[in-house]
């Protein structure tokens, strides 16, 4: 697909995470748009999934480890025609399908709870290791958020991963350089991030987390170790107002602050 | 009791290519044979719990029935919260394997102590929890969770308990299995606590006090009509556990009781709140953490 196709595709993405907010009155938008573009290369791109067929075992698996970040996945679900747009009106509120953190028995293509962080890469590495027990081929990708790697539980996975020898394991790390009550270079630096990596026996890459090209590169290329994804992003990203925000972790815009954000969005996909 | 539960897994792997058997580092000459027949379907995730609860939930959602094989404390607490999110709350087919009940590992100290795991475990929706008390309890435990998908823990005590059922006995899952009948006292005990229940009934019965034997090897789902037929009988519950009296059999029971709001003399035998600082083999902290000392309750109040 074309970059600017999958550019529509994104602002759109964000267009329905803008609305969700407004109407549930949530957090993490913030953490919603910096991982926009990634969703959907992964989406309308990059993954083998079949509509018809979620369960299909020979399928690539998306992991979204940081779990409250699931709007941009029921956005990028909705917007791809994976599950219906409706079902995004009832997003955190009373009665609605889709919960703030993930729960793989709300809808179909969710491939895993999530919430608590440093519980995805585990899981993935869990899911490559019986591909390459079975000589399946479906890759698996996780998503983790830079703050996430505080965990002691992603090193302990990283560790094994490498070990383990699982070429078939791709994770993104969204660098949008904010975590919950601070920066991450304030809270615990984790720079050279994608040195520590390399360290434990990755391929590392690193590169513009919002750029269809250096992301399509990395998810593209063969290695015979794990591979990773040093992604910087802006976290808020698409809203200048919301850029590079602590306080937009938290806040949902209000009517006002809607309909700014999303002339913004509409300008940008002129 | 692990040595049963090995060879017992053996043959279903032998049956079944969806077991894989997951160790976090433990295991040393007990699962050797598993991983020289099923290298394919065997891991060790190294001495990192979290993780390796997170792979096995990566496993399960791939088709496998996974079994995690640690020290209880170390596949219970130390990743309980995975235990929680990746095990429980995604219900998949994940048996969670702790070896060392109680003071099993009395010597070791008390981080190798498990006295809190019923307490924790029962407390998960979707979690069963299985204690057997002796190696027949284990075999038949082990094939009714090989054939029941979902979440289970399996809390096993160490190697040379004697069997008290005969062999081939049919044990369910959430049975609980009467072993002697009697009728002036019910006596229930759960996992490794069982040879000493049957010690003490034997002693009971030279007294000429009828006692009933009950095991209860499931914690949960709890037998709870075998316990309402003991309060309808009116028959005095003595619960015996090397648990923390917090959370465990005798819990249960007094929650069985509260729900049925009729008055039946009862005692629970378990651990005080407190750690042991003491050391020494299982027999000599079970004794000083008070464990051995067999109620005169409730014979003085017998008529």
């Amino acid at each position: 697909m074309g970059n600017d196709q999958l550019t529509r595709h994104a602002v759109n993405i964000r267009r329905h995470i803008l609305k969700m907010m407004l109407e549930s009155k949530s957090s993490h938008i913030g953490s919603c748009f910096s991982i926009v573009e990634i969703l959907t290369l992964l989406y309308f791109e990059v993954l083998k999934i079949e509509p018809e067929n979620p369960l299909e075992r020979g399928r690539d698996r998306f992991i979204l480890s940081k779990g409250h970040g699931s709007a941009a996945l029921y956005a990028t679900l909705a917007e791809a025609g994976l599950i219906p747009e409706e079902q995004l009106r009832g997003y955190y509120q009373d009665g609605g399908k889709l919960p703030g953190h993930l729960d793989r028995f709300s809808i179909p293509f969710v491939e895993s709870s999530a919430g608590s962080l440093g519980h995805g890469l585990s899981i993935g590495l869990g899911m490559a290791l019986a591909s390459q027990r079975n000589a399946v081929s479906g890759k698996v990708v996780v998503l983790l958020g830079d703050g996430e790697c505080n965990e002691g539980s992603v090193w302990e996975a990283v560790m094994l991963a490498s070990h383990l020898k699982l070429s078939n394991l791709h994770v993104i790390v969204d660098c949008n350089r904010i975590q919950s009550f601070g920066m991450t270079g304030e809270v615990i630096n984790l720079d050279p991030l994608g040195a520590k990596w390399k360290a434990f026996g990755w391929e590392v890459d690193e590169g513009d987390g919002h750029d269809f090209d250096e992301i399509r590169f990395f998810l593209e290329k063969a290695a015979s170790v794990p591979r990773v994804l040093i992604a910087n992003t802006i976290k808020g990203k698409g809203v200048s107002f919301m850029e590079n925000s602590l306080e937009w972790h938290y806040r949902s815009p209000s009517d006002e602050q809607y309909e700014k954000a999303l002339a913004e969005l509409d300008g940008s996909s002129n | 009791m692990r040595n049963t539960f090995i060879r017992t897994l053996m043959d279903l792997a032998g049956q079944d290519d969806r077991i894989f058997l997951v160790t976090a580092d433990m295991g040393y000459s007990v699962l050797e044979g598993f991983r020289g027949a099923y290298p394919e379907r065997f891991l060790n995730a190294g001495i990192a719990e979290q993780n390796a609860v997170g792979v096995a939930a990566g496993l399960a959602l791939s088709g496998y029935q996974v079994y995690v094989y640690s020290i209880i404390p170390f596949v219970t607490m130390r990743c309980f919260e995975q235990v929680r999110v990746d095990v429980a709350y995604q219900n998949l087919d994940i048996k969670l394997v702790g070896v060392g009940a109680g003071y099993s590992y009395g010597p070791a100290g008390a981080t190798h102590h498990a006295i809190e795991d019923i307490a924790i475990m029962r407390s998960l929706p979707n979690m069963r929890v299985v204690c057997p008390g002796d190696p027949v309890e284990v075999k038949e435990l082990v094939l009714r969770l090989h054939e029941s998908a979902g979440p289970a823990y399996l809390r096993l005590g160490k190697n040379g308990e004697p069997s008290i059922h005969p062999e081939g006995t049919r044990i369910e899952l959430g049975q609980a299995m009467t072993i002697r009948s009697g009728h002036d006292l019910a006596v229930i005990a759960t996992s490794n606590m069982l040879e000493q229940a049957l010690k003490w009934t034997g002693e009971w019965e030279q007294e000429g006090i009828s006692v009933r034997l009950v095991s209860m090897p499931t914690i949960k789902p709890l037998d709870r009509v075998a316990i309402v037929e003991m309060i309808e009988e009116g028959l005095p519950i003595l619960t015996l556990e090397e648990h923390s009296r917090i959370g465990g059999l005798g819990s249960a029971v007094a929650e069985v009781i509260a729900d049925e709001g009729k008055p039946v003399r009862f005692k629970r035998i378990g651990i005080q709140d407190e750690f042991s600082h003491h050391v020494g083999s299982q027999q000599y902290v079970r004794g000083k953490m008070g464990l051995m000392n067999k109620p005169d309750w409730p014979l003085k109040h017998k008529p």
